[in-house]
């Protein structure tokens, strides 16, 4: 029988990202022991890769600003399908946790008056991100470490979390294993929190790195908590496509906001074919006015490069299936065309993108103050997740909290940029706060030992079958391979039916993926344990996708291309049947309360 | 460029190891950490490698190649020569774990024993603080940091001389200059510096600051500072005195 090495703690964070450095730094601060897990080294985790800033409303740059109106772009960029009080919670608390940043030695770029500077992003109606330089989340990341590790919390680097462990019905603990050694762990704990991040690692082409397996999603689900939006994944329009080898890293939106233009193999501003309704009255309508715009015109509309990610997405996809694609499959994304109108051209774009111009010199070969940039859309962000409760972000299951990226309800059906940060701080700042006060309000439950021992057998499965088995590699491409084409960004009936199926045949051959050598370090073995997690969390992706017979935000479907006004009421909820059979279910929103809805007439 | 290429790497644990030849399909744009991913895919999928950002953001794998410590996801196999064998082994200044692993858990010890950020108090009833733009650049240049530790892995005082115990390493006194030079701080830690951290091991190679990947002036803007301090604390007669005092 396999060994568990053993700890106990108060509270256990599953996460070392923005979202669970945060919440073990609250529950610390409340009196609880505190166990961080984290399958990375401490500080590499998601967060450390974010660029553009985190969103609050400080008014540092523009004093129209307050949380009232950060909470009304927030609800519309979600199309209404936002958890209403996790938006509101989040307007308002966002900003005194961006100082606290600042508090534990963040260095954020500063206003001419020595403030917190605050930058323009799309859907956020005044200048609202605090950021440094191109690099927000690194600095993010940092701080909470530094800070963290002198409260006392214990960290387990690389280790892996395989399941939760119940007592009854409520949190018992976990337990993993730990990557360098292959060892058996089984942490006891009065209360969890998932601090996951995203499920981008279910897609061929994504931003996201190879953490991003659902794990949280999964883990959730299996302990019987309920998942919600999972039909909401978004892409982000503009990600790499060559080399190869660098696919779907993220090219900013900034380039864009540069005067960055959209051009197709024949050489046209396709942008400017489809442009939806409810934004033709602000979108401009010819090339010069968008010019005009992206250099700070007022009385100029925005290009229609600047419509809704979403949007702008499925735009090149039409253009690239429609053969008018670039050699590589993406579109040409043009900043050195500027050239043609303004002096000095090449040093204003290094300046204004530096990141952007090294990503391209170094990993492309290409100086885009020269060339135009091939780019297509990558899976970016995963608005759905853990249903939890708008402000002690509880779950469905006593005792088991979910905070960040692998919470759901703050973004609705979709994201705006920025928004993640802060979703980290107020929403890791409050999980962590209730985890603590749930520990100390339930003692500690008991740790089902067989079901630690069925934990560990199905994990050393793929030993026993060995290298003559499936190889687990070539099962998580063909599962990539099978969503990006069939769950994608545009989506049918038929397409996600012949997914669905996929998906059977790769459990079934996921049940006999194998592996050689020894549980030291095995990348391997990572990977054939990592599958479940996938195919679990792309199945309620693909089954939430097929119930919503509508197209809204993130998600559009080629058979139901409009808005329908009875789904615009309603949520998607994912979770297991008491006979293990995954259920989908339509579920009405929570009612606005009359202030906050005066607060979005008001915005309108 | 090549069709195919030879990577040698090194493979083995604690007790030891060797290196071993893979023939691998190169294509255009690739990056070593990509030959390494595909060797594991095909040929060896017990093949231990680190790596999280692709995109030299997160510092997680640093290695050794032909020499040199690199990050593997921003070295590309353009800029080698693919005639010889590509020679990808571990960094040197850290126990093996497995193959391309290393532990490097002495850093994250390291970090704790540098004592902690401390603000002085708000400058606005809000609980924020005023700072110039200029003031602050100079401490973003150290946040850059990416804690690859590829710098600890070049500096003879850890790699050779292996003072792990003595000496913190560049990256923790960037690390101690982005405190002590902090617009906001109040702690003081030269004298930590000189007897704890030993500061006076450095004799000022440039090592570490030629294989940064971030760029960031360790020695002449972190280092040398620091220095300096440490001397004006310790060694200047007046302060001595004043200090005696
Ligand atoms: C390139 C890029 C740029 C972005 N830019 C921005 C931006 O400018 N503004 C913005 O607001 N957002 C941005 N985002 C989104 C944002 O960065 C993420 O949504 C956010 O960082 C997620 O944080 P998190 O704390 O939820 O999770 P993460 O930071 O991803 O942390 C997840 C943690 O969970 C751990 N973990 C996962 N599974 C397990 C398991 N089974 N066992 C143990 N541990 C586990 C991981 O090891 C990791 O420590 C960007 C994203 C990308 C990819
Ligand atoms: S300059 Fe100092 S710290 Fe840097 S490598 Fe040389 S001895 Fe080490
Ligand atoms: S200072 Fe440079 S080389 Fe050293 S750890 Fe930081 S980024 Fe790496
Ligand atoms: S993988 Fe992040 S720096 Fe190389």
């Amino acid at each position: 029988m396999p060994e568990f090495r053993r700890y106990s703690y108060d509270v256990l964070i599953i996460g070392a990202g923005g979202a669970g450095l945060r919440a073990a730094i609250e529950a610390a601060a409340n009196g609880a022991s505190v166990g961080v897990v984290c399958k990375s080294l401490l500080g590499k985790a998601h967060t450390v890769m974010a660029e553009g800033g985190v969103a609050a409303a400080l008014a540092n740059v523009d004093d129209r600003d307050n949380w009232r109106v950060h909470f009304a772009d927030t609800m519309r960029g979600g199309q209404y399908l936002n958890n209403w009080r996790m938006a509101e919670l989040h307007a308002k608390e966002a900003p005194e946790c961006v100082r606290e940043l600042e508090a534990w030695g963040a260095l954020f770029d500063r206003t001419k008056d020595g403030r917190i500077l605050q930058r323009n992003f799309g859907g956020h109606r005044y200048p609202r991100l605090a950021h440094v330089g191109d690099r927000t989340g690194l600095e993010m990341i940092r701080t909470l470490q530094d800070h963290g590790i002198h409260t006392g919390m214990q960290v387990h680097m690389e280790c892996t979390v395989l399941n939760l462990l119940l007592d009854s019905g409520r949190i018992a603990g976990a337990c993993g294993y730990d990557r360098e050694k292959g060892l058996f762990l089984v942490w006891q704990a009065k209360a969890v929190v998932l601090a996951t991040g995203g499920i981008g690692r279910a897609f061929k082409i994504t931003s996201n790195s190879w953490e991003y397996t659902g794990d949280g999603h999964a883990l959730a689900y299996r302990a019987g908590a309920e998942l919600k939006d999972m039909e909401f994944v978004q892409f982000h329009p503009t990600g790499m496509v060559w080399p190869i080898s660098v696919r779907g890293i993220l090219v900013t939106e900034g380039v864009r906001g540069e005067g960055g233009v959209l051009r197709n193999s024949e050489g046209r501003r396709f942008m400017f074919d489809e442009i939806p309704d409810l934004y033709k009255d602000q979108t401009a309508d010819n090339e010069e006015e968008g010019w005009r715009y992206t250099q700070g015109d007022k009385n100029a509309r925005r290009p229609p490069e600047l419509l809704t990610r979403d949007h702008v997405a499925r735009c090149i996809n039409r253009e690239v299936k429609a053969g008018r694609g670039t050699p590589h499959g993406g579109v040409f994304l043009d900043i050195a065309w500027i050239k043609e109108r303004m002096p000095k051209s090449e040093e204003h774009i290094k300046r204004k993108l530096p990141s952007m111009y090294h990503q391209f010199k170094q990993l492309a070969d290409l100086d885009i103050t020269k060339e135009p940039m091939e780019v297509g859309p990558t899976t970016h962000y995963m608005m759905g997740g853990v249903s939890v409760d708008g402000d002690s972000q509880m779950s469905t299951v006593p005792g088991l909290f979910a905070a960040g990226e692998v919470a759901a309800g703050l973004h609705g059906a979709n994201r705006l940029g920025g928004n993640s940060l802060s979703d980290l701080l107020v929403f890791g700042r409050r999980a962590g706060r209730y985890a603590a006060e749930f520990a100390k309000g339930n003692p500690a439950a008991t740790i089902n030992e067989a079901e630690l021992q069925a934990s560990a057998a199905s994990a050393l499965a793929p030993f026993e079958r060995g290298p003559a088995g499936e190889n687990p590699y070539k099962i998580q491409y063909d599962l990539q391979e099978s969503m990006q084409d069939q769950v994608g960004i545009v989506r049918t009936e038929s397409e996600m039916e012949r997914a669905l199926e996929i998906l059977e045949q790769l459990r079934a051959r996921a049940e006999r993926a194998g592996i050689a050598g020894h549980r030291q370090y095995n990348n391997g073995w990572h990977t054939a344990m990592d599958l479940d997690n996938l195919l679990l969390v792309s199945e309620t992706i693909a089954r939430a996708a097929l119930l919503r017979k509508e197209s809204r935000g993130a998600q559009f479907r080629e058979d139901f291309p409009n808005k329908d006004a009875d789904w615009g009421k309603c949520n998607i909820i994912v979770k297991r049947g008491a006979d293990g059979a995954m259920l989908v279910e339509k579920r009405p929103l929570q009612a606005l309360p009359p202030e906050l809805k005066a607060v979005i007439e008001e915005m309108k | 460029m090549a069709t195919q290429a030879t990577f040698r790497i090194w493979r083995g644990d604690p007790s030891g190891g060797k290196f071993q030849d893979f023939v691998t399909p190169v294509d255009e744009g690739m990056v070593v950490l990509d030959a390494v991913h595909r060797v594991q895919a095909e040929q060896a999928p017990d093949l231990a490698v680190r790596w999280n950002c692709k995109a030299g953001k997160c510092g997680s794998c640093s290695a050794e190649i032909n020499g040199m410590p690199k990050l593997m996801c921003m070295t590309r196999l353009s800029n080698l020569n693919l005639e010889m064998p590509v020679i990808i082994e571990p960094m040197h200044a850290f126990p093996v774990i497995r193959d391309l692993v290393t532990d490097v858990s002495w850093n994250f010890e390291v970090k704790k024993t540098i004592r902690k950020f401390k603000p002085r108090s708000p400058d606005a009833p809000d609980g924020a603080w005023r700072m110039q733009q200029a003031d602050v650049e100079r401490v973003q240049e150290f946040r850059k940091c990416i804690e690859c530790f590829l710098c600890q892995d070049v500096c003879h005082v850890l790699r050779d001389h292996h003072k792990q115990d003595e000496f913190i390493g560049p990256r923790y006194l960037v690390y101690a200059a982005a405190l002590e030079m902090h617009p906001l701080d109040t702690e003081d830690r030269v004298s930590d510096l000189k007897k704890k951290h030993n500061i006076g091991y450095c004799n000022i190679t440039t090592c570490c600051r030629q294989v940064c990947p971030e760029s960031i002036t360790i020695t002449e803007n972190a280092i040398i500072p620091l220095k300096e301090r440490v001397v004006d604390r310790f060694f200047d007669p007046l302060k001595q005195l004043f200090n005696i005092i």
